[in-house]
């Protein structure tokens, strides 16, 4: 057997990727979606609450805001992922009689999606035109309502795509969990594969699992590029004759 | 005859400081019923900023805010300036708003009008400025003149008793400034009161009823156009006019 052909066994054993896949399917796959999605909901609620206190006129409130941003931000995921899944473990029993890792890994995934997105909500309601605000007020509405109805809102809106990121990274980033040693049907796609190649010595189990995580991923990108572009230009717009001209005439298109 | 129930405007003494920077030291200015003054003077001498002090988007230091006669200092700010409708050089109609959301939104909200009849008003309000059949599009989709009837629009649905112009025509491209300024007119020919921070001059001399001059933070010279415009008194005055001019 040749360099060439060995090295296409390695990677590309049908064999190997056709015994993982029904695992994969069965719950790897699954595992993957729950730890990515539920952190992201999580993650999104806390972070609204975090960009929230970080905007907020009270100097405490943005205070705590920032040291928990800048913490959970300046910390490798793994290490997060280690030092609460175990660390937190014996309190978890205690608690509700849980002996898996697997919501504390949850847990720590949110907690750093957090300070992320936190901070892409902040940047995001603190780049919409001050003048928003103040015309928002000068109709009569409070600051706060203002805020609520016209300020948050167009916020949330343009900070869309970069949410979605968050959320493939999450994606990703899910794979740490196999640090905690989880249970054989708590495992995630990248586990699977890696103790499908380790107990085969073929990296074909890990070949399937990154199929998976693309198939995942890249629509995902594709889907934050389209609704970038769709926000930047808004909805479509049937554009009398005379207006389309004008619009060409000048070269531009704010 | 005027169609709105508008209302007389006082500012009593009115300082204000960021800071060191003394932005108004002492500003007295009346604008009786029904007349439209322009606010006119160098940049920097304090007149956006008396705009947003006097619907009190900013409070003062010092001084007082009559309306109709009555001090509004004592009053909720927020109901204040449902009463005092204001126009931006930069529009600031809500993007993520349809045209006709951006009127009925504030008639909803703050007028509580069921739904239909806000949207109903704002048709109204849309036709008024020429621009009913765009009441279904995004602001952006409009070019600036447009977009800033709109926001007269906006303003005007709250019906309130003064209505505030800060350069509502600076920022337009200069093809666009006459139809917006032609709907000013045509609000202070209908006995509007109004307060219209401006650089034009032909508006300042050929509409407005009262100017008022403004210079580091005073009000420097305060009478008829003609008197401003023909005969004025100060040096700053001549001296701005003939910058102007």
């Amino acid at each position: 057997m040749d360099a060439w052909s060995r090295l296409a066994d390695t990677f590309l054993n049908w064999g190997y990727i056709a015994e993982v896949l029904p695992t994969m399917f069965s719950y790897g796959l699954l595992n993957t979606i729950v730890l990515a999605l539920s952190s992201g909901l999580i993650g999104t609620f806390l972070g609204i609450l975090l960009a929230l206190m970080g905007i907020s006129r009270n100097p405490v409130a943005r205070w705590i805001a920032r040291i928990y941003t800048d913490i959970f931000r300046g910390l490798p995921a793994v290490l997060l992922i280690l030092v609460i899944g175990l660390g937190f473990g014996p309190l978890l029993k205690e608690l509700t009689g849980i002996r898996s890792p697997y919501p504390l890994g949850i847990l720590a995934l949110s907690l750093m999606a957090a300070a992320y997105i936190g901070e892409i909500f902040r940047s995001g309601i603190q780049s919409v035109d001050k003048g928003q605000l103040e015309a928002s007020r000068a109709l009569g509405f409070g600051y706060g309502p203002s805020m609520r109805m016209i300020v948050v809102p167009q916020g949330i809106r343009r900070v869309l795509p970069a949410l979605m990121n968050q959320f493939i990274a999450l994606i990703k980033e899910s794979s740490l969990v196999f640090t905690l040693g989880l249970m054989s049907r708590e495992r995630e796609l990248f586990q699977i594969g890696q103790d499908f190649a380790a107990n085969n010595g073929n990296q074909s189990p890990l070949v399937a699992a990154a199929i998976f995580y693309l198939v995942l991923t890249i629509p995902l990108t594709h889907l934050v590029n389209y609704i970038d572009n769709r926000l930047r230009t808004g909805k479509e717009q049937k554009h009398e004759p005379d207006e389309a001209a004008a619009v060409i005439g000048k070269g531009a298109h704010a | 005859m005027s169609q709105f129930t508008s209302g007389s405007l006082t500012g009593k003494n009115l300082h204000l400081a960021f800071g060191s920077n003394k932005v108004l030291r002492g500003i007295d200015i009346h604008v009786e019923k029904g007349t439209a003054a322009s606010v006119i003077g160098p940049s920097g001498s304090g007149k956006s900023t008396l705009l947003r002090v006097m619907n009190r988007l900013i409070e003062p230091d010092q001084g007082d805010i009559l309306l109709d006669g009555r001090s509004v200092l004592k009053d909720n700010p927020d109901e204040l300036r449902r009463r005092i409708g204001m126009v931006f050089q930069q529009f600031n109609l809500f993007p993520h708003k349809s045209v006709g959301e951006n009127v009925a939104f504030a008639l909803r909200k703050l007028r509580k009008l069921p739904k239909d009849q806000a949207w109903a008003e704002a048709l109204e309000q849309l036709d008024k400025v020429g621009l009913k059949h765009k009441a279904g599009v995004r602001p952006s989709t409009l070019s600036g003149g447009q977009q800033q009837r709109v926001a007269i629009a906006r303003a005007l649905a709250m019906k309130p008793e003064v209505m505030f112009f800060d350069e509502a025509t600076s920022a337009l491209d200069p093809e666009l400034v006459k139809g917006v300024l032609a709907l000013m007119t045509d609000l202070a020919n209908d006995g509007m009161t109004m307060v219209v921070v401006t650089h034009e001059m032909g508006f300042s001399r050929n509409v407005s009823n009262q100017v008022v001059f403004m210079d580091g933070g005073v009000v420097v010279e305060n009478g008829s156009p003609e008197q401003l415009f023909t005969e004025p008194k100060t040096e700053r005055l001549q001296k701005f006019l003939s910058d102007v001019l």
